[in-house]
């Protein structure tokens, strides 16, 4: 008999979809699901005719605000959120890039006061498509995809 | 509350209130507006001609000045967070002219602090009240802030006072000219600001007197040593731009040039004695530019001053 990797269907919770395989665990992490106490399955390296490989995160019982949600696009702007409830997929959500970052990543400049006082960060986004925003406190410009998470 | 953190969010018609403030303190710098406030001078970091022009723009306005001129005496040394102090020192004072090492620092105390915040300059981010004096400057040897030929020189890439002067005169239609080693040249993210803003700007590489004849003003800036990490590069381009007395024989008679001072040897001492020169007047004008800064900052307007 053939034995599988198998991850059941949820009741109901929020599946997360088309996580690029290196941010499974930066999606795990800002989303704080190492707090949670509900059921959470965690794949990764899963085959995917989108994408070739993909991580897929399955929480049973949890579902999350617009403002949690977004907060994945800081890594991965393509995933997408399919609620369940019933066994049947309710909704799908894709996550937006917010105007406005609110202390989920860090200033790539040293010699910002956001990386030398305890204080939250806070980035504009300047250009949604590629990724690149302003800090409030230092105005240095920088692009989201080399920075790092809070 | 009236902050005073940076220049680029000014407007057109902010800026020239400022200035026409500035040009009555000019006319009269000595004036008893500040009668009963005390104003905290907190300088992170030295910057003794700042602080004294701050300091003495408050002392001729009739106010009282606390503050340091050197964290290193201070609860700073001790790990006291920014927040902490300028909350404990916002208990004293009406107002807190701040410099600031760290970038950001400024922004960051206006929003925690229940009084007024000026910055003084945080790190090589932003220096607004250099930039009020050198507007000043510019419009009271041009006549106009409009439609200028200005020409920078020197380090346009770390240099934050061409940065801010760049940002602030977008409103006034002016043509820039970029002259600067390859190593210095002026970054990407201001060029696309001019393109973004519709700033005309021409980029030399050769500094002689063709390249500077059709300039109304010439602004030139130190080759910081301590913007180095190799030595070796400072050496190799300290001396390529220097303006020499000999440089302004093609120039128009309504050129000036500035600097926002100390020079070591950008420009030759033969140019102090040519009408041109602008430098020394130029400091004077910060101590108006401040007054004006602080009057505005404290909810003083120009008519209380007219």
């Amino acid at each position: 008999m053939k034995k599988e990797l198998q991850v059941t269907a949820l009741e109901q919770g929020t599946v997360i979809d088309h996580i690029p395989t290196e941010k499974v665990f930066q999606v795990v992490s800002l989303l704080n699901l190492q707090a949670l106490p509900c059921k959470i399955a965690i794949g990764n390296n899963l085959d995917s005719k989108k994408m070739g490989k993909k991580g897929i995160i399955k929480i049973s019982d949890r579902f999350f605000t617009d403002e949690e949600i977004n907060r994945i696009s800081v890594v991965a702007p393509n995933v997408v959120l399919n609620i369940i409830k019933d066994y049947e997929v309710v909704e799908k959500k894709h996550v937006v890039l917010p105007d406005t970052l609110h202390d989920i990543v860090c200033c790539a400049n040293p010699k910002c006061i956001t990386n030398n006082e305890p204080m939250a960060s806070i980035f504009h986004v300047t250009d949604k498509e590629r990724g690149i925003v302003r800090c409030h406190y230092c105005e240095k410009e920088q692009c989201l995809s080399s920075m790092k998470l809070k | 509350m009236n902050s005073f953190i940076t220049i680029a969010e000014h407007t057109r018609e902010q800026l020239l209130y400022l200035l026409e403030m500035a040009r009555l303190f000019e006319e009269q710098p000595n004036r008893n507006l500040l009668e009963g406030k005390v104003v905290a001078t907190l300088f992170f970091e030295p910057s003794t001609r700042t602080r004294l022009s701050f300091e003495t723009a408050v002392n001729r306005l009739g106010g009282r000045v606390i503050g340091f001129s050197d964290a290193s005496n201070t609860s700073t040394s001790k790990g006291e967070s920014l927040k902490d102090t300028i909350m404990m020192v916002s208990n004293y004072a009406d107002l807190i002219v701040m410099r600031h090492y760290l970038e950001g620092a400024a922004r960051y105390a206006s929003e925690v602090s229940p009084v007024p915040v000026i910055n003084a300059g945080d790190g090589a981010n932003q220096h607004p009240s250099q930039t009020m004096l050198d507007l000043y400057s510019i419009l009271k040897t041009q006549g106009t802030l409009d439609n200028l030929n200005i020409h920078l020189v020197g380090d346009l890439k770390y240099g934050r006072t061409v940065h801010s002067l760049l940002q602030a005169m977008r409103h006034f239609n002016p043509t820039f000219h970029f002259i600067a080693p390859k190593e210095l040249s002026m970054p990407e993210e201001y060029k696309l600001y001019c393109k973004e803003h519709h700033i005309k700007y021409v980029e030399h590489s050769e500094f002689d007197e063709d390249t500077i004849a059709e300039a109304d003003i010439i602004y030139m800036t130190r080759v910081q040593r301590e913007r180095f990490t190799d030595l070796m590069e400072y050496e190799r381009v300290k001396d390529v731009y220097i303006l020499r007395g000999s440089m302004l024989c093609k120039s128009k008679p309504n050129l000036r040039i500035l600097h926002p001072l100390p020079r070591v040897n950008e420009i030759a001492y033969d140019v102090d004695d040519n009408e041109k020169a602008y430098y020394f007047q130029q400091a004077r004008n910060g101590l108006f530019a401040r007054e004006a800064i602080i009057c505005n900052a404290l909810g003083i307007g120009l008519e209380q001053i007219k």
